[in-house]
């Protein structure tokens, strides 16, 4: 297959043991693939199951059914069935996740940050800092806050961290929770560039996005999610 | 989503339970557990008092002895070897220099009474290390790390506070650089703005370093920010297992969405 992501039939029920152990039916036959340089953009209503959707690729979720091939390192890999340590192997190296709030740990800098998963995928302390630096100044997120924690930023602020945290690595997929959603204008138009340069690199891309300019900006193609509703 | 550090890619596991067991009599302490650790990797174990979790983690470490299944431990040379088995010489080895073990309190893993730098140095003697002025100077250098100053090297522990010890103690089991590092609830007993500070450190620490880790916690928010992968035991069994965020954030059995719907929102 040339898809990066290629999902067949993957389904998800939550059973909520402590509700008497009802059972919360949310997605069922989700079937849909992504190649590289192409952003598909998940659309339906809020309760419909898309950032399930985006946890279930990244392996957050568990399925309960289905196949979720990741390409990965040149070979097909299925999610569902993947050891714990070659789901961390993939998020390491294949596929990103900018979710919708920032999880930062106490004390650490922002620029660490940003800065963490180049670090992690063995670049040097300095050049990672750099290119976080960059990223930063680009999201207009300025200098003398670089070395501050990012937990006392405002909303937007912070989600710009995680954004520059989410695209500085270099990964052949990116998973983007409503990146845009508590951005101002000049902001949103800096998402929508790196968005548009990371297709011009090839990478695969499955997002979120409300705003609908936004969304007609950078979808390739919309999978509606309600075609996947597991309830009735 | 913030992940624990850089996880060091290698196909041999470091350590491993198969079908362990312990019985005190007709009381079952810990059965049937059965994982393998692998170079790097971090793992909690998370559970109530009572579950089996700290028996676990003394049979991991060799400090008691099975009454079912084994642990063998992949030794320097590249061979897994059951830990039964093990001459005193190699025994002895793992304890000083190999492996780590964090106690809860830090009382029991320091010598109250003699210098900062001499409870790090202790550990560099222990392994063949005897010139005076490398061993301090490498225990001074440890105390930094964990963000100890310096000038405090003369003194007692007994004289630093419960965040110090704590400190300390995590840089008298890595003097050694050891692959493998046990805790048992490193974080319990210290107020939160302490925890968070040493959470910080550890996870630094274990990054850096390539450490692998296995962290007995009740607390649901040390495993998130320090393990890979979570066990969760009740009853002395392992009931549910997974990477540590699939675990939190999608948790499958009664008694884990009970453990995590029971953390207070702040």
């Amino acid at each position: 297959m040339t898809a990066m992501i290629d999902i067949t039939n993957a389904e998800k029920t939550f059973t909520m043991h402590m509700q008497g152990g009802v059972e919360l039916p949310v997605v069922r036959g989700v079937s849909f693939q992504v190649e590289p340089g192409e952003c598909v953009v998940l659309s339906g209503p809020s309760g419909a199951g898309k950032s399930s959707i985006l946890k279930m690729i990244f392996g957050n979720y568990r399925c309960d059914g289905g196949r979720i091939g990741i390409r990965h390192r040149g070979a097909v890999i299925d999610l569902v069935t993947a050891e714990p340590r070659q789901v961390l192997s993939v998020r390491r190296s294949t596929i990103g996740y900018v979710s919708q709030f920032l999880r930062a740990v106490p004390r650490v800098a922002t620029i660490d940050v940003v800065a963490e998963p180049l670090i992690a995928n063995g670049f040097a302390r300095a050049k990672a800092r750099e290119q976080a630096g960059a990223l930063l100044r680009r999201l207009n997120i300025p200098e003398r806050l670089w070395a501050l924690p990012p937990s006392t930023f405002s909303g937007g602020e912070q989600q710009r961290v995680n954004i520059a945290r989410g695209f500085i690595s270099d990964l052949p997929i990116l998973l983007l929770d409503e990146p845009t959603a508590s951005l101002d204008a000049a902001n949103r138009a800096v998402v929508v560039e790196l968005i548009g340069q990371k297709k011009r690199q090839g990478v695969a891309m499955v997002a979120i996005v409300h705003d609908d300019e936004i969304r007609h900006l950078i979808a390739d193609r919309i999978v509606d999610v309600t075609s996947f509703a597991a309830a009735a | 989503m913030s992940e624990p550090g850089t996880l060091v890619q290698d196909d041999q596991p470091l350590l491993v339970a198969d079908h362990l067991g312990k019985n005190y009599g007709r009381l079952t302490a810990c059965r049937d557990v059965s994982f393998a650790l692998y170079p790097g990797e971090v793992l909690a174990i998370v559970g109530e008092s009572g579950s089996g979790k700290s028996t676990l983690l003394q049979l991991l470490s060799a400090q008691l002895a099975p009454t079912g299944g084994c642990v063998s431990y992949r030794m320097r040379d590249g061979v897994l070897r059951d830990l039964a088995s093990l001459g005193e010489a190699e025994r002895r080895f793992l304890f000083r220099t190999d492996w780590g073990y964090v106690h809860q309190d830090p009382a029991q893993g320091l010598r109250m009474a003699v210098s900062a730098g001499a409870n790090v140095g202790e550990r560099l003697m222990a392994v063949g290390w005897n010139h005076y002025g490398r061993i301090r100077d490498t225990a001074s250098s440890w105390l930094e790390r964990v963000e100890i100053d310096t000038a405090r090297v003369d003194d007692a522990p007994r004289t630093y506070s419960g965040g110090m010890r704590q400190r300390l103690q995590i840089a008298r089991n890595l003097v050694t650089e050891p692959r493998l590092v046990f805790m048992d609830e490193p974080t319990g007993g210290l107020d939160v703005s302490v925890q968070a500070r040493l959470l910080d450190l550890m996870r630094n620490l274990v990054s850096e370093l390539g450490l692998a880790a296995i962290v007995v916690t009740h607390d649901l928010a040390v495993a998130r920010l320090l393990s890979h992968r979570v066990m969760v035991m009740k009853g002395g069994r392992v009931i549910e297992t997974g990477l540590t965020d699939q675990v939190l954030d999608d948790p499958r059995e009664p008694y884990t969405q009970l453990l995590v719907s029971s953390i207070l929102p702040v």
